[in-house]
């Protein structure tokens, strides 16, 4: 029986750059800049670093293959750098292995950066891309936001909830985003907006409208990490450790069994079991502080609140519609805009909601620090699609002493 | 030629595309350059959609005609068409994949004039003879006409398919006759995607009113009938009189023309004399006589004898039924751009790479092109594609083929998608779960927002995935259209 990894790793820096359309800079200089927090925040320096994990989501327009771009850039100093890519969770995958790197003693200190630069394909949107030649002959190029409004159509079945009903509760879900990312100087977009925009906006993929959709944003975030014994050694005193990372792949029944449905997440739920139990939660909606989920679109979020255990089944709507995940809500929900106001450069974003989960348990988040002392926070940080995805769950609590 | 033993059709089926263009539409796009279209903007031609083809359209008329027919029996396979999507990758093979049928399929692809059509029906009943089984005989076609010439509005798109054998025929071929003269009335060299015509008083003069009825004598003479026996004269040409002036000149009976189906779907090229035969059929009664026509480079004649087995014929959709199911198109533009007549900007997103690896394609060509699914031979549950380790017993090669094509699919989630690259936006598309067992995410084609609702039947249909315009390559698989 696995023992888990609670407790047995604790962040001693994160960094997060600025996210938007930064036609300024090359996928390095988003590094530099997000590592160059993050190291000043640890106290450390570069040669102290053991290992790095890099997550990049695509190759074809961006840093290209191998470890190499995080290393050159960053001038790591010489030491392992692997890459990973695990869709759009690819974030919290770099997170998993600079975790486990720590965690099984192959090294003291250890990196997870991530980085995407999507506004050099010279069109909005993410790029369109192969998922191989068997996929290529008989799966659908569909767009991202077609693929995850399809949600929203066996939602509606499931729950026997009308279009309009729906699209008022994931309109919802949006405009508590745009507050929240009004208020954040590192988010992509800053203007908050009101129901009737949201509700009157052109329609994207039905039923999702343009401001359904999270933005498309070049940026990188990153988190050092290492054992709490070295942390206090090194002089931190408030420790956030890693209360729990799991991390669930579709393995094809969605798509190719015949009870899946369409409204939820099969691997989300999996995952969220995992992590509660690895992280000792039995009620998520009564123990988890703050949410930072894959908001790729509303309607994920609000089915996330669903396959997280924090909503009924078939009740997220009207959670949502309570406000139990705006600002001042029972659960917070994105309290840094989420990828809603971020935007979604693929490899960073897993890392970007740990590291306002991060801020928050330490009370740094300034303006939007969230009323209430967090005791433990949870990420979410979804790849794929509906029917074919992998799902990841982290959840970062303060470390007693 | 007679044939020494009893052989002829022993089944028939058509497609005709929903698409249907109105004639005035295309008037009211071109007439300030060619007023003389005046006269022919009357009725509509069908249409195929961007991402069909003449093998999609062939596909479809063989699954109409194959309805209920055990398709183990078919010996061969005969295609025609002048507007076969590939010179050098036979396309009637790619039909034989979409129909999945028997590897040991003789396939052959038919082209050359509009004759092709007949002529391959006239093969067919040859090959059916010899080797005393059934062979399929398809025809279809999408001709490209240059934008304000007659051809736009004569030309229709669709396609017409038989069984020809020797067991419980429905028509027997009584005799058959061509003749071959290098009559160009208009031609299309490699190359080229539209015809080049002479002057149709010619085309009428000496060739309709002379060639045909030199050809029908010889027929008519070969078999013993006289011209008032035909009860039915079927002739591909809807040029306006001719056909009345060739069946007067053939000495047939006034009331035996039969509708060419010009006002409501166009001239099918090399498809057409069948799909007029096929038309004919849906209301033949036993002993009735069908003469057809042929025409190009000279001139097919055939002439049929229906049998008393057309009455147990089961029911198919047949020409009537693809009539009635149509969509108005009156967007003369759209119709360019479909046609290929016309490049827009695509976007970028349009540039995403096509190329196939056509090792995968020949690995994977029972599920992409036949859409063969795997059963397990446990559970009978059904997966797409099949997998060398089943999804739910996790048993290792433990399924056996199950062919999905021809299984009603359910949505069960959907979109319409107007971000992702289409010629046809928005993109339709979702989950559909087949009656049965198995599902897949599908394309939806010739669709609507009207049709997006959970638990909605579909009828899979062979589609164009999309094309390799760098290559030249073109993708085939299924797609899920409104069943009904």
């Amino acid at each position: 029986m696995a023992s888990g990894i609670r407790d047995k790793v604790a962040i001693i820096g994160m960094g997060c750059c600025k996210f938007g359309e930064r036609w300024d800079a090359d996928a390095d200089r988003l590094m530099v800049e997000s590592y160059g927090e993050a190291l000043a925040d640890a106290g450390i320096e570069t040669d102290q670093i053991d290992a790095a994990w890099l997550a990049v989501g695509f190759d074809a327009v961006n840093i290209g293959p191998s470890g190499i771009p995080a290393a050159m850039a960053l001038r790591l100093n010489d030491i392992a750098v692997t890459k990973v890519e695990n869709y759009c969770a690819s974030g919290t995958e770099a997170f998993r292995g600079a975790v486990y790197d720590v965690a099984s003693g192959a090294c003291d200190i250890a990196l997870a950066i991530g980085v995407e630069k999507l506004k050099d394909t010279g069109y909005g949107g993410l790029p369109v891309r192969t998922r191989g030649t068997m996929f290529d002959m008989v799966g659908i190029v569909g767009s991202a936001p077609g693929n995850f409004a399809q949600l929203a159509s066996a939602y509606q079945a499931r729950h026997g909830i009308s279009r309009d009903d729906l699209k008022r509760a994931m309109a919802h879900v949006s405009v508590k985003s745009h507050a929240n990312g009004a208020k954040n100087p590192k988010a992509h977009l800053r203007k908050p907006i009101g129901m009737e925009a949201v509700l009157n906006a052109p329609i994207i993929a039905d039923p999702l409208g343009v401001f359904d959709c999270c933005g498309v944003s070049d940026g990188s975030a990153c988190a050092i990490v290492t054992t709490p014994e070295i942390a206090r050694r090194l002089g931190k005193k408030d420790l956030v450790s890693v209360k729990a990372i799991s991390l669930s792949v579709s393995n094809g029944w969605e798509l190719q069994g015949n009870g899946w449905d369409g409204s939820y997440f099969h691997t989300t739920r999996i995952a969220a079991a995992r992590a509660y139990k690895e992280a000792g939660i039995t009620n998520p909606r009564s123990q988890i502080s703050l949410l930072e989920v894959h908001d790729c679109f509303s309607i994920t979020e609000l089915v996330t609140m669903e396959d997280l255990g924090v909503s009924e089944v078939g009740r997220a709507s009207y959670d949502v519609l309570d406000g139990m995940f705006d600002a001042d809500g029972k659960i917070p929900c994105q309290i840094d805009g989420g990828l809603k106001c971020f935007g979604h450069p693929i490899g960073a974003s897993g890392l970007r909601m740990i590291y306002e989960n991060y801020l928050q348990l330490l009370g740094r988040a300034g303006p939007r620090q969230v009323g209430k002392q967090p005791t433990l926070a949870l990420s979410h940080n979804l790849g794929g699609m509906p029917n074919q995805n992998v799902s990841a769950v982290a959840i970062v609590g303060l470390l007693g002493p | 030629m007679t044939p020494k033993t009893p052989v002829g059709i022993t089944a028939f089926g058509a497609y005709v595309p929903a698409g249907r263009l109105q004639r005035n539409a295309i008037f009211a796009a071109n007439g300030w350059f060619n007023p003389a279209l005046k006269g022919l903007a009357k009725g509509e031609r069908a249409i195929a959609n961007w991402d069909e083809d003449p093998i999609t359209m062939a596909v479809e008329a063989a699954r109409d005609c194959l309805t209920d027919m055990n398709r183990e029996a078919l010996k061969g396979i005969h295609f025609a068409s002048t507007t076969m999507p590939f010179l050098d990758r036979q396309n009637s093979v790619i039909v034989k994949e979409a129909l999945n049928l028997n590897d040991m399929t003789p396939a052959v692809d038919t082209s050359g004039s509009q004759r092709a059509g007949t002529s391959a029906l006239i093969q067919s009943h040859a090959t059916a003879s010899v080797s005393e089984g059934a062979v399929l005989c398809v025809a279809a076609d999408k001709r490209k006409a240059l934008p304000a010439s007659e051809s736009e509005m004569l030309n229709g798109d669709a396609a017409a398919a038989f069984v020809v054998g020797c067991d419980r025929i429905v028509a027997k071929l009584v005799c058959c006759q061509s003749l071959s003269v290098e009559f160009v009335d208009h031609f299309r060299r490699e190359g080229r995607d539209t015809d080049y015509g002479w002057e149709s008083r010619w085309v009428r003069d000496e060739g309709y009113l002379k060639i045909i009825p030199t050809a029908v004598k010889a027929a008519l003479e070969e078999s013993g009938c006289r011209s008032g026996d035909i009860d039915k004269f079927i002739f591909p040409i809807t040029t306006r009189g001719v056909a009345a002036a060739v069946a007067e000149l053939c000495g047939l009976r006034a009331g035996s023309l039969c509708n060419p189906l010009g006002e409501e779907l166009g001239e099918a090229g090399t498809a057409h004399p069948l799909l007029l035969l096929a038309h004919a059929l849906e209301t033949a009664q036993p002993g009735e006589k069908l003469l057809v026509i042929g025409f190009g480079s000279g001139c097919d004649v055939m002439l049929f004898d229906v049998q008393p087995a057309i009455a147990e014929l089961p029911k198919r959709r047949g020409v009537s039924g693809w009539i009635g199911r149509r969509r108005v198109e009156t967007n003369y533009m759209k119709f360019l751009v479909h046609a290929g007549m016309l490049p827009v900007d695509r976007g970028m997103r349009a540039e995403f790479d096509q190329k196939q690896a056509l090792t995968a394609l020949y690995r994977n060509r029972k599920s992409v092109l036949g859409l063969v699914a795997g059963r397990s031979k446990e559970t009978g549950s059904v997966q797409f594609p099949r997998s060398d380790i089943a999804v739910d017993t996790r048993a290792a090669a433990a399924q056996e083929d199950y062919p999905l094509a021809d299984r009603t699919a359910r949505i069960l989630t959907f979109t319409a998608d107007n971000l992702t690259y289409t010629l046809d936006p928005p993109a339709y598309y979702g989950m559909v779960e087949f009656d049965g067992g198995g599902r897949m995410s599908a394309e939806f084609c010739d669709a609507s927002m009207d049709d997006m609702r959970v638990g909605r039947p579909m009828r899979m249909m062979f589609r164009v995935k999309s094309a390799d315009e760098q290559r030249g390559f073109i993708k085939y698989f299924w797609k899920a259209a409104p069943a009904g």
